[in-house]
């Protein structure tokens, strides 16, 4: 089981007492944008195997959402931060490199 | 090849089975061919087989990262079912079906289709009207199903505890010619039949490159050296995403681990399948006498094979619920496929971006029934370069231009 460290209690939240809110860091389009944005924003997703950032909801714990950076090919989790980050902060992505060096995700690296 | 006969089957006893074929060939790659289909699970053997049986393009490989048939051809609940409630959706798995009906005669390998019957419960007012109306559409689109009542359900499936507290069988979507089949039999007889045609199937060994040039591929690069082709066919179910991003594509799917698990076997105590999608499991019982039991998928991205254990906790507790009898059977076995899901949980059988460059992807919960079918579409796309009927609705063009084939509203579940 899933086990995620919630940034904003503090504890350590087994995968039942979670809710998986897919991708992380999704620009969102709205209305008056071209097709090729909407698609991109509703349907064209990060599928890595490999490092990934998902948002999560600690919906049987405090409530707030937050992001976790994982791996999909080993399910390790390099680090969580809280959903207010528009990119994920430094650490976490020196947390990745120590584990994954040359890694990329979207444009982040 | 040499025919599987009765005479045969007498032949071998009476000389010690010496003379038995390798059912198909191993070959090393050549340097070039026809057509290259990544994936050698039931879809891309499908393909090549249907490639050459209906378009006469024998010039095939069948690349293949582990073995034949060991993803989610080996690793499924082997339901086959065609009553989807929309029309492009019903017409391709009812093509898939009716070809499923004579697959063992065709491919002269016994894939033990048994059209036990399927029925999915309905087991909330919302499932009630819901069933009744895929039971309409499937009227019209001349797919044999009926709605039947709680009794028919009681009488078709004695082990059924109908009066359930939490939720009672209200009635169930009957279709009579659905079942199952033995799932590494499909794979391994449409392998068999490839290599007949001069296929060649090459396992173990992994595609690291699409090598492409002014927007066509030319060939892919392998770790059983390069490849070249005039046309690649992309069929890999759970890494279709690895597959898209080295071609230079993006899909919109996501990966996600589906779980099953099997019982200790017992004797004979159900001849029909059983979906309840209110309490999300569904179950058969296989030739071996074990019940087998099929769940829902994790709710994150996962290329591990392996899901969760509350799922499966999940899916028993439900089960155990409308099938009492099972709360004292042991769970023998559990594992998991990855699974491609797209938005609207429906099939890819498309052109991509690259001119000769061909995806059939996104079967998410319910790849095995669809097999030939799916070959079928795939392999008159790609000798033709323009989709056919059964594949013309499920094109990559469909997300951005809005027109979905949404059967995750229609089935609202795993399928």
């Amino acid at each position: 089981m899933l086990t995620l460290h919630c940034p904003h209690c503090g504890t350590l939240a087994a995968e039942t007492e979670l809710t998986a809110g897919g991708e992380a860091h999704l620009k969102r389009f709205g209305p008056g944008s071209d097709d090729d944005s909407f698609e991109g924003y509703l349907f064209m997703r990060e599928n890595p195997k490999g490092v990934h950032f998902e948002r999560w909801r600690h919906s049987y714990g405090c409530g707030k959402w937050f992001i976790a950076a994982r791996c999909t090919a080993t399910l390790e989790v390099f680090g969580t931060y809280p959903a207010q980050s528009s990119a994920p902060p430094q650490h976490i992505r020196d947390a990745i490199t120590a584990r994954r060096p040359g890694w990329g995700w979207r444009d982040l690296a | 090849m040499k025919r599987y006969s009765v005479l045969a089957i007498a032949r071998e006893a009476l000389r010690g089975h010496l003379g038995w074929d390798r059912a198909w060939a191993s070959p090393a790659p050549r340097a070039h061919y026809d057509v290259v289909i990544v994936g050698a699970g039931g879809h891309g053997l499908a393909t090549a087989y249907y490639l050459g049986k209906n378009h006469g393009i024998r010039n095939v490989a069948i690349v293949e990262k582990g073995w034949l048939g060991g993803g989610n051809t080996g690793r499924n609940t082997t339901i086959i079912r065609s009553n989807y409630l929309q029309d492009p959706s019903a017409a391709i798995y009812e093509k898939s079906r009716s070809l499923y009906e004579t697959l063992s005669q065709e491919l002269n390998y016994n894939v033990m289709f048994s059209p036990r019957g399927v029925m999915m419960l309905a087991q909330t007012q919302h499932e009630v009207r819901g069933y009744q109306r895929t039971a309409h559409a499937n009227a019209l689109q001349g797919v044999a199903t009926a709605y039947i009542g709680p009794q028919k359900v009681k009488e078709l499936c004695p082990i059924i505890h109908i009066d359930g507290p939490r939720y009672p069988v209200l009635g169930a979507l009957w279709q009579p010619r659905g079942g199952t089949a033995r799932h590494d039999a499909v794979a391994w007889g449409y392998a068999r039949a490839c290599s007949d045609m001069g296929m060649d199937i090459i396992q173990q060994c992994e595609v690291t490159a699409v090598r492409q040039s002014q927007g066509r591929v030319t060939g892919i690069s392998t770790t059983k050296g390069d490849i070249a082709c005039d046309k690649l066919g992309i069929v890999v179910a759970g890494h279709s995403g690895e597959l898209a991003r080295m071609a230079g594509f993006r899909l919109p799917v996501e990966s996600l681990a589906l779980q099953a698990l099997v019982s200790e076997p017992i004797k004979p105590c159900m001849d029909v399948v059983v979906m309840a999608n209110t309490v999300h499991g569904y179950m058969s019982q296989s030739d071996k006498g074990e019940m087998v039991i099929g769940g829902g998928t994790d709710g994150f991205n996962n290329f591990t094979q392996r899901g969760s254990f509350h799922h499966i906790e999940e899916t028993v507790r439900a089960l155990i619920e409308t099938f009492p009898m099972l709360s004292r059977l042991k769970m023998l076995r559990q594992w998991g496929g990855i699974v491609d899901m797209t938005g609207d949980r429906s099939p890819i059988i498309s052109p991509t971006p690259l001119g000769n460059c061909f995806i059939n992807c996104g079967w998410g919960t319910g790849g095995f029934k669809a097999i030939p079918g799916s070959g079928w579409a795939m392999a008159d796309l790609m000798a033709r370069g323009t989709p056919g009927p059964l594949a013309a609705a499920f094109g990559l063009d469909r997300f951005r231009a809005g027109r979905f084939i949404d059967e995750s509203v229609a089935a609202g579940v795993a399928h």
